[in-house]
């Protein structure tokens, strides 16, 4: 064994490869629950990459027969509605883990100085995830799949000059058709999939680099043992392979209550209306996209003009891109952080949660008030931030991590 | 070779030029892969005209025809919709439909139609491309009272009159498009071509 190791290692850095980001990667010691949706969210990743390829196997990307193979996935497939309700249920958890893992961001300051290329690589995954979530979301062809798809698809409309010649560019048709569901299956199983691991590959070797932040928010690097080693740092292999390990024994079982007990999640996870075949002449009554992009929907739906709708939606995504510039207080961690800031970022979450629900309700009067107001708040946080951030009261910062 | 004889600026030349000739290389070969994007000849030459029969629409009623895989409304309207559609033009972003690309020439009046009797319009929200609803009745709870009838986008609410008309202050941008059409006969109509009753 140990021969053709070396042997391997003198033609391939193998065991280089191994101790510089498991074995030898320094880890900070005090990590907490917030770190465990890192290493699950590439376990989702694998998940739906396997699941996808099975999918693949049996579905078809025609116009005619799309939506009659997914029925016969769900029917006919040995264990195909197995595969299908993982894909599904892993869609979903992608995007509860990426969230949690982006709020453990916001709160320890992890996308700030050095790691402002982490949090950059990681926001570009966030978006190749919403395509690729967008276009795997047409592939069933029912008329959530059908009508989601024609309001996404229109917002590129919404700019000026180019906008119509370029929705028709991205259909390939005058409608939503077989032309677009082909274009969106390649793109969804071949093209997104490569953009999202070689993003996944570029966010971990830029952590590796400069490696982890920590709860504390405190730069391990500093304090160092004669060998080098951080005095606070330990391998991430063996101590926290096992401990993520426990952390996925956890989430598989969350996902497998959904799995095998609410697969269509009420409806939010998989919508009803997905359950009748796409009919180009009818609009179902309630339409809403599914529950990870209610909140950017919101804003598009406050705003009672098309191209500005869909400006602030657009910018709702991209001011998160520029974060680390937005917030200039030089502590990282929430727990050294004002009050000010506690209290801003605990407004944001709560309003991107009740965003979310405000665009899952029928429009109304008070629900198009509500969104508005919500909306606003969304923007105050950064507008807060930057006004605060600058000369923020903050408390002594350790020299080393806590616990 | 040695070093002392590099010429660096030729060098630089060499390099910048290369990249220079190589950007545009790519950018040709960028351009069918783009261009396999538009519209297939099969795409365009789908959508041919088609014919629909009126003259069992009764008056209130909407009926709904497939034109280049779109919903095409009909609406046959009542002389008291059609006394309304003067009421609330103060409410409507274009009253007087003076955005040609929503109709043709042969519709822009106050009635957005041919015939004031039937209207004829492309059922896609010009917001962000739902089917708006057919909401006929006046005054609904969920609608307000001032609601005298027309079609109500459940997407994103925009909201028009009985001649497609935008109100103001919803997301749709325009009045709902009306197609190309004609009458072959007093209740046959001709959606998707231009007749000679223009």
């Amino acid at each position: 064994m140990g021969k053709l190791l070396g042997w391997v290692d003198d033609r391939f850095p193998l065991m280089k490869m191994w101790n510089e980001h498991l074995a030898e990667y320094y880890t900070p010691k005090n990590f907490n629950f917030w770190y465990f949706f890192g290493s699950l969210a590439l376990l989702v990743l694998v998940i739906q990459i396997v699941s996808g390829i099975f999918l693949t196997m049996h579905y078809k990307p025609d116009g005619a027969a799309a939506f009659a193979s997914v029925e016969y996935i769900m029917r006919d497939v040995p264990y195909g509605w197995l595969i299908r309700y993982i894909h599904s249920t892993g869609a979903t958890a992608f995007f509860i883990v990426v969230y949690l893992h982006m709020f453990r961001g916001l709160m320890y300051g992890s996308y700030k100085k050095p790691r402002e290329l982490i949090w950059l690589f990681g926001m570009f995954i966030y978006l190749a995830l919403m395509a690729e979530a967008f276009m795997g979301y047409l592939l069933p062809w029912g008329q959530m799949s059908y009508w989601g798809a024609q309001v996404i698809i229109s917002l590129f409309s919404a700019i000026p000059v180019i906008g119509d010649d370029l929705t028709l560019w991205i259909r390939g048709d005058f409608v939503i058709s077989d032309a677009t569901l082909n274009r969106f299956f390649a793109l969804h199983v071949v093209a997104l999939p490569f953009v999202i691991v070689f993003l996944v590959i570029a966010h971990i070797l830029a952590l590796h680099e400069v490696g982890s932040n920590n709860p504390d928010g405190v730069e391990i690097k500093k304090n160092k043992d004669s060998k080098g080693i951080p005095l606070d740092g330990i391998p991430f292999h063996p101590y926290y392979t096992v401990k993520d390990i426990a952390g996925v024994a956890v989430f598989l079982f969350f996902f497998s209550v959904v799995l095998f007990y609410f697969p269509a999640g009420g409806g939010y996870f998989l919508e009803h209306a997905n359950f009748i075949a796409s009919d180009p002449l009818k609009t179902p009554a309630h339409i809403a996209p599914v529950w990870y992009f209610t909140p950017f929907y919101a804003i598009l739906r406050a705003v009672p003009d098309k191209l500005m709708g869909v400006g602030a939606m657009g910018a709702a995504i991209v001011v998160l891109f520029f974060l680390p510039w937005i917030d200039r207080c030089k502590v990282k961690s929430i727990r050294y952080r004002s009050v000010v800031y506690k209290v801003n970022l605990i407004v944001f979450a709560v309003t991107f949660v009740v965003l979310g629900w405000l665009a899952m309700q029928p429009v109304t009067d008070t629900i198009t008030n509500l969104s508005r107001l919500f909306t606003l708040l969304y923007f105050a946080f950064f507008v807060v931030l930057f006004v605060t951030s600058k000369n923020e009261q903050t408390k002594p910062v350790p020299d080393r991590v806590t616990s | 070779m040695s070093t002392d004889s590099v010429n660096n600026g030729k060098r630089r030349f060499l390099v910048a030029s290369t990249s220079v000739v190589g950007a545009v290389g790519v950018g040709f070969v960028a351009v069918p892969f783009l261009a396999s994007w538009m519209p297939s000849e099969r795409a365009k030459n789908a959508g041919a005209p088609i014919e629909a029969d009126v003259s069992r629409l009764e008056e209130g009623r909407m009926m709904t025809v497939e034109w280049q895989s779109k919903p095409v409304w009909i609406v046959r309207r009542s002389e008291k919709t059609l006394a309304n559609l003067e009421e609330s033009t103060d409410q409507l972003r274009d009253p007087a439909s003076e955005n040609v690309d929503q109709q043709p020439e042969y519709a822009q009046n106050m009635y957005r139609s041919i015939k004031p009797e039937f209207l004829v319009l492309v059922g896609i929200c010009t917001h962000l491309g739902c089917s708006p609803t057919f909401r006929p009745d006046i005054a609904p709870a969920d609608l307000g009272e001032d609601w005298l009838g027309g079609f109500f986008c459940p997407c994103h609410s925009s909201k028009f009159d009985m001649a497609g008309r935008v109100y103001s202050g919803v997301p749709a941008p325009t009045n709902l498009v009306v197609p190309p059409h004609y009458y072959v006969t007093d209740t046959t109509i001709i959606v998707g071509k231009e007749g000679g009753n223009a």
